[in-house]
């Protein structure tokens, strides 16, 4: 398993998650003792400042120690254990609706699960639910995120098979990306997702935190954002930065690859009116006939590599792009949701400053939040690292593999336009010998 | 007459087969011929220039003269450098030229000139008659229509022809003095007038179906051609967007800055190499519109030999008519209605010597018709002989020319896909750096 977000599953949020027990082997090339260190608590620093001193000695340097060979991006094969695939779209029809499902096919040899293989099929909507439980069970890990809901504007039907197909990809992405990391592959709900029949599914939705406690929740996070954090350590900050002009180029490229598509589609279509104009021609002609025939057949090839040429754009480079800008907001989220947690803490400390009674009983609760959020801080800043590679390798990937799309284009038409130029030189040695020898 | 049935080894300036991107300025296939005038003078437009002077009263138009420029074949063979004859010329001049050789050989397909104004324009292609790259083609095209015209069996030897490229001062008087407009002016009255031909030559009728179905065909290729320029246009000036946004993003990366930037130059120069692309297929387009103008002028052609062809079965049928009143003069028997029968018959008989001064009358009509149905009829062989020997010859040279064209074109897509390879190649390595 790659990555190496130096944590252990514990989230203070989510009491109802227990920690597979095996969940330390997972955690492959750590050192149990750097583990230890890197979560001893230091119930001496409660003022915020110290969290910039505290993560001198963070996973993120730690990390580095165990940083993944950036030449490989490759997953190790024989590390991997959990096998999903997404595919065999197909529409369910009922009185209420109609729905595309999706099945879902995992083969694992890891223990938690009973079996090793399943078989399931599910909608939409549960990758939706899937996503959103990661999210509230991990807040400040970066969960890949899932294509977007009908997007209208590109005026794309909900059952066209284009976008089916997309998102058929796209959700297959996503459930990799999850059995790739080494926390989030091991959610409980994953679990539940990949196994469970239809009706458990269900019924299993119905449970975990209640309404009430995700609302506490949310008060909790809407009060922290009012006031804000004050003292946010550097690393965060510039983490920030990034995040604000990443999304805006990943926006940029975006369009930039929708409209050559766009572009490249009306090419198209006047090359539809174009080519045929030769062939046409070629009826009133006799000795240019066969020139004629050739220039056009050489049209028509070049239309059908061009065609090829633009399905590599919107199936392989625009949704990879796509997906980094919808990720920016995942990004963003989970630095506010980090944001939050520290700004509650700080407010805590606040609190403890100014009380005098009940102060073992803040004290405690103060530590508790301490954890909570180097716990937090730490994973985000892993989760961080791990992100920044599987980006650079994804995008890397994505344009290396539309150049060398577009290598092979020209190369395809440069033949086709070569063995035209053949079938010319042969028919002028023929002409000239009748016209008395030319070149 | 000079016979120019034999087509000797074409010179040709047939372009490199390894160098798709010479600009092929005479790219006619000239024929070879001892007599022409191309064999014993080079001829070039050399160059254009913007003037300005006087059109009407108070009125200043600026418009563009081109220089010609001539050298004795046999010098420049021997390697002498002699300075050539030059004279400026502009495009009207050029025209009235055409004109006056269009009334005086009807029998040629007469090479067009280029198009007076742009048209199929694609968007970034300038409408403008003082743009540069339209005077720099509008020059070439010029060019081409002298060499044609010097490489005619039959127009080569005209004088007019000759004095247009020798004397720059009084020419224009030269040719009005030929009287060449009036029958300018009828040339075109007759070939725009509707008129019923019984027994028009069948090759000719198939040569103005050919020309009518070559019009429409070219121009249709060349309304699609510009709208496929336009769109090709736009799929390589958006990836200089990549260029720019390369650019900011690499500023932010770290690994990664260094390929970003680089492939963004490579996006760069990709988006910027279509100008050169698209200007040199507006040379093809050129090629394609010479023989759309063409068409036009093969079809006037055959208009030609239905104008004659009528002219003749007018004369025909006038003769045979009148042959025939004078028979029903001669013998009173009324076979053919005519007023003067049917007066006679309400108004009593004619005498004897009205009889006498209407056959007088009719025998030298008919003396007079016969003599025009014999002009008409050689007029009208002589058309037919000497005008299907010149569509032979232009059939020839169109198929010579176009495949030279096609070829060329094929050259160009080529160089197209080479630099596409080589751009996107070089952006693979700085993307593989990422």
């Amino acid at each position: 398993m790659s990555g190496n977000v130096a944590d252990s599953a514990v989230s203070p949020t989510t009491p109802a998650q227990t920690i597979p027990a095996d969940l330390s082997g997972q955690m492959l090339e750590l050192d149990e003792d750097d583990d230890l260190e890197v979560f001893s608590k230091d119930t001496t620093n409660t003022d915020g400042r110290s969290f910039s001193a505290s993560m001198q000695t963070s996973p993120g340097s730690m990390i580095n120690q165990y940083k993944f060979d950036e030449e490989e991006e490759e997953e190790d094969p024989g590390a991997k254990d959990l096998f999903i695939t997404v595919d065999n779209p197909e529409s369910h029809i009922t009185t209420i609706e109609t729905f595309i499902t999706y099945r879902v096919v995992t083969k694992t040899t890891r223990s938690e699960f009973d079996s090793s293989e399943y078989e399931v099929r599910r909608r939409y909507q549960d990758f939706l639910w899937l996503r959103g439980r990661l999210e509230e069970a991990h807040p400040t890990l970066i969960v890949h995120p899932l294509p977007e809901k009908f997007v209208m504007k590109g005026m794309v039907e909900r059952f066209n098979d284009d976008f089916i197909e997309t998102r058929r990809r796209a959700l297959h992405r996503f459930l990799n990306r999850i059995a790739e990391h080494p926390i989030l592959s091991c959610n409980e709900d994953l679990k539940v997702f990949l196994s469970a029949q239809a009706w458990e599914l269900a019924s299993h939705k119905k449970q975990g935190p209640g309404f009430l406690s995700r609302m506490g929740e949310t008060v909790r996070a809407v009060a922290a954002s009012v006031r804000g954090v004050k003292n946010r350590p550097e690393e965060f900050n510039s983490i920030q930065e990034y995040v604000e002009s990443f999304s805006q180029k990943m926006t940029s490229l975006d369009r930039i690859t929708q409209r050559i598509v766009k572009e490249e589609r009306e090419y198209l279509e006047e090359m539809k009116e174009y080519a045929p104009t030769y062939t046409l021609w070629s009826g009133s002609e006799e000795e240019l006939a066969e020139p004629l025939k050739g220039v056009a057949n050489c049209l028509d090839r070049c239309f059908q590599e061009t065609e090829g040429q633009v399905r590599q754009l919107s199936d392989c480079l625009a949704p990879t792009l796509h997906e980094y800008v919808l990720s920016t907001d995942t990004l963003k989220a989970v630095l506010r949701r980090r944001d939050n947690m520290q700004a509650e803490l700080e407010a805590k400390n606040e609190v403890l400053a100014a009380k005098r009674a009940d102060r073992d009983a803040l004290k405690e609760e103060i530590d508790k939040l301490e954890d909570r959020v180097e716990w937090a801080n730490n994973a985000l800043k892993g989760d961080w690292n791990r992100w920044q590679r599987s980006m650079r390798s994804d995008l890397k990937d994505a344009f290396v593999s539309t150049a060398q799309k577009n290598v092979d284009y020209y190369e395809k038409c440069l033949s086709v336009w070569e063995s035209f130029l053949l079938s010319m030189r042969a028919d002028v040695g023929g002409v000239d010998q009748q016209a008395g020898g030319d070149s | 007459m000079a016979d120019a049935q034999r087509e000797d080894a074409a010179e040709t300036d047939t372009p490199n087969a390894n160098d798709a991107q010479e600009k092929t300025t005479n790219s006619t296939m000239v024929e070879d011929s001892s007599t022409t005038l191309l064999k014993r003078m080079e001829i070039t437009v050399a160059e254009a220039e913007k003037r300005t002077g006087k059109k009407a009263v108070n009125m200043q138009e600026t418009y563009t003269v081109y220089l010609i420029e001539t050298r004795p074949s046999s010098a420049v063979n021997e390697g002498q450098s002699v300075a050539p004859d030059a004279l400026w010329r502009r495009y009207s001049e050029f025209e009235l030229l055409r004109n006056y050789l269009l009334v005086t050989y009807p029998f040629i397909v007469v090479p067009p000139l280029p198009e007076k104004r742009a048209e199929f324009v694609w968007h970034k292609l300038s409408a403008d008659n003082m743009d540069p790259d339209f005077v720099e083609r509008r020059r070439v095209g010029l060019e081409t229509f002298l060499l044609r015209v010097a490489s005619h069996p039959v127009m080569s030897n005209d004088k007019i022809f000759y004095h247009f490229l020798m004397q720059e001062r009084g020419w224009k008087e030269v040719v009005y003095d030929t009287g060449f407009q009036a029958k300018a002016d009828s040339r075109l009255r007759a070939l725009n007038a509707t008129f019923r031909v019984k027994n028009p030559d069948k090759r000719f009728m198939e040569m103005k179906h050919y020309s009518d179905e070559l019009q429409s065909i070219t121009s249709q290729l060349l309304r699609a051609r510009a709208r496929v320029a336009d769109r090709l246009y736009g799929v390589y000036k958006v990836h200089g967007n990549y260029g720019r946004v390369f650019s900011e993003w690499s500023a932010i990366e770290k690994e990664m800055g260094d390929g970003l930037q680089s492939a963004g130059h490579h996006m760069d120069a990709y988006a910027a190499s279509i100008d050169d692309i698209l200007e040199e297929e507006e040379h093809y387009a050129d090629q394609i519109k010479e023989y759309l103008f063409f068409a036009e002028a093969l079809r006037a052609v055959c208009r030609k030999h239905e104008l004659s062809q009528y002219e003749l079965e007018t004369a025909s049928l006038d003769l045979t008519s009148k042959k025939l009143q004078r028979e029903e003069l001669a013998t009173g028997i009324v076979r053919t209605f005519s007023f003067k029968g049917m007066t006679t018959k309400l108004f009593g008989q004619e005498t004897a010597d009205q009889r006498e001064a209407r056959l007088k009358l009719l025998e030298e009509q008919i003396v007079e018709g016969e003599e025009t149905v014999r002009e008409k009829t050689a007029e009208c062989e002589e058309h037919v002989h000497s005008g299907w020997e010149d569509m032979q010859r232009f059939k020839e040279q169109k198929d010579r020319d176009l495949r030279e064209a096609f070829i060329n074109y094929a050259y160009m897509q080529m160089s197209m896909c080479k630099k596409g390879i080589q751009m996107w190649s070089n952006a693979k390595e700085c993307f593989s750096k990422m």
